[in-house]
């Protein structure tokens, strides 16, 4: 596949009541945006387990995101600070890892803000196009 | 009733397994009754081809230490299951990867880059590095060939039982043992010798409200010698650790490490202490919270301290 054609696949997750209603509206909206992200809807961001953004990468995700509400927004009042301490250390993580910084990235939208999520998927995929796809890495072993 | 033959082996791992299995105490005794010791390099004296030699499930259990980081850990890996009716997985090593699995945050070439021609207390200006044959005047001279990626026992063959603990306590070892001298074992895949919940629930130390504005390594402070550890902001992976051990290095006024790997339920050892550490962050703001979380300098070091090569990530990705 050359990288013209190379398609990001990216997981998103996205909390029910603001960034999912975001996506919702940009939908209705007919905002246009890229086809790249396969949305899983949580019920707050503060649901995503860091052990869900692994499992997507090791299943085939290119990047990951996570999209929850504006700070003061959260319907659980604190779970988007919640999250938003967990993918800071993910992010630290991931790094380490050696998967890219632009693989990976929390961000807010509400539920107001189709186009600022549509914007987020258009940033992300331009980006992860950039650096290919994300192909695991084993060595030898045998 | 017949001896029962029991085998052990180490494959890439540091030995304190060997030692452990002494503090079975004077039940080494009742062992030495029971069973003979077929082949177990640190303890007995023995050879590779006379365990080829024996015939298939000759040897009833066999502890096997150690991660799988090259050919002859493989090998050998692919012999004793041959041999044995029981293969137990024993000590953290073999059972997802431990010490010598941090070697996943490289690769072959770098380590041998690091180790042999780049670390600065070795002098070696020919850039001479191990080879897997050479050719000596008295004959071709082999060595085994280190893989990219360390496994844990259960990725190269098939495991009866698992044994956490680096190392495993004298209680669990006798406990296995017991299990196969009295044939009461437990279902295939178990692990034996460990409780089910996470470590805090058997560590003594009084937990109050987690809430932690800044994060310390354990020569920085002395901590209280009854609260929770992680409370005064030591990385204490208890949260996200099998219980099982006593709680022994919580008791000692140092964190606990990991070494007995994710309890039931959890896939990922590493994430969870990761997210458990970072929520309990006593901040709201994303800078002030990065700031926080930077003295963390080691992130796969901290949380995969034991269990790298069997998270979901499995290694450092490497280009």
């Amino acid at each position: 596949m050359s990288s013209a054609d190379f398609q990001p696949k990216i997981v998103g997750f996205l909390c029910n009541w603001c960034s999912y209603a975001g996506a919702d509206l940009a939908g209705t909206s007919r905002t246009k945006y890229e086809p790249s992200i396969r949305i899983i809807r949580v019920m707050c961001s503060g649901r995503v387990d860091p052990t869900f953004v692994l499992e997507a990468f090791n299943r085939g995700a290119d990047g990951v995101c996570v999209i929850g509400c504006h700070f003061g927004d959260c319907h659980y009042l604190e779970g988007n600070y919640k999250a938003a301490r967990r993918m800071e250390l993910l992010k630290n993580m991931l790094k380490q890892f050696g998967i890219e910084e632009g693989r990976f990235r929390f961000d807010m939208a509400s539920a107001s803000e189709g186009d600022r999520f549509a914007q987020i998927v258009n940033e992300m995929t331009e980006e992860v196009k950039k650096l290919g796809p994300y192909v695991k890495y084993e060595g030898a072993i045998s | 009733m017949a001896k029962l033959k029991v085998a052990g082996y180490w494959a890439s791992s540091c030995g304190g397994c060997e030692i452990a299995t002494l503090e079975i105490g004077a039940n080494i005794v009742k062992l030495a009754e029971l069973a003979d010791i077929v082949f177990w390099p640190c303890i007995v004296d023995g050879k590779y081809k006379d365990v080829e030699a024996m015939t298939d499930g000759e040897i009833d259990l066999c502890l096997f230490n150690g991660a799988i980081q090259n050919e002859e850990n493989e090998h050998q890996a692919k012999v004793l299951r041959a041999k044995s009716k029981v293969m137990v997985a024993y000590g953290s090593c073999s059972y997802e990867g431990c010490i010598p699995g941090l070697a996943n945050v490289a690769n072959q070439e770098q380590i041998f880059d690091r180790v042999f021609v780049s670390c600065p207390s070795v002098d070696n200006p020919d850039k001479v590095i191990p080879q897997t044959s050479y050719q000596a005047p008295e004959g071709e001279l082999t060595l085994p060939k280190i893989y990219d990626t360390v496994r844990p026992l259960a990725a190269v063959i098939d495991v009866d039982y698992f044994v956490p603990g680096c190392p495993p306590t004298g209680e669990q070892t006798w406990a296995v043992l017991e299990a196969v001298v009295t044939g009461n074992l437990p279902a295939k895949g178990s692990i034996v010798g460990a409780g089910t919940r996470a470590l805090c629930d058997e560590c003594k130390r009084n937990k109050e409200e987690k809430k932690v504005k800044k994060f310390y390594r354990t020569h920085q402070i002395m901590p209280d010698p009854d609260r929770c550890l992680l409370e005064q902001g030591l990385l204490c992976a208890g949260l996200a650790t099998r219980e099982g051990c006593g709680a022994l290095c919580p008791a000692a006024g140092m964190p606990c490490t990991g070494c007995y790997g994710p309890p039931d339920g959890v896939v990922d050892q590493g994430a969870k202490f990761m997210s458990a550490v970072a929520s309990i962050v006593d901040s709201n703001d994303p800078a002030e919270i990065a700031v926080i979380l930077d003295d963390i300098k080691d992130p796969i070091g901290t949380f995969y301290r034991y269990s790298l090569p069997s998270s979901i990530l499995r290694r450092v990705q490497i280009k």
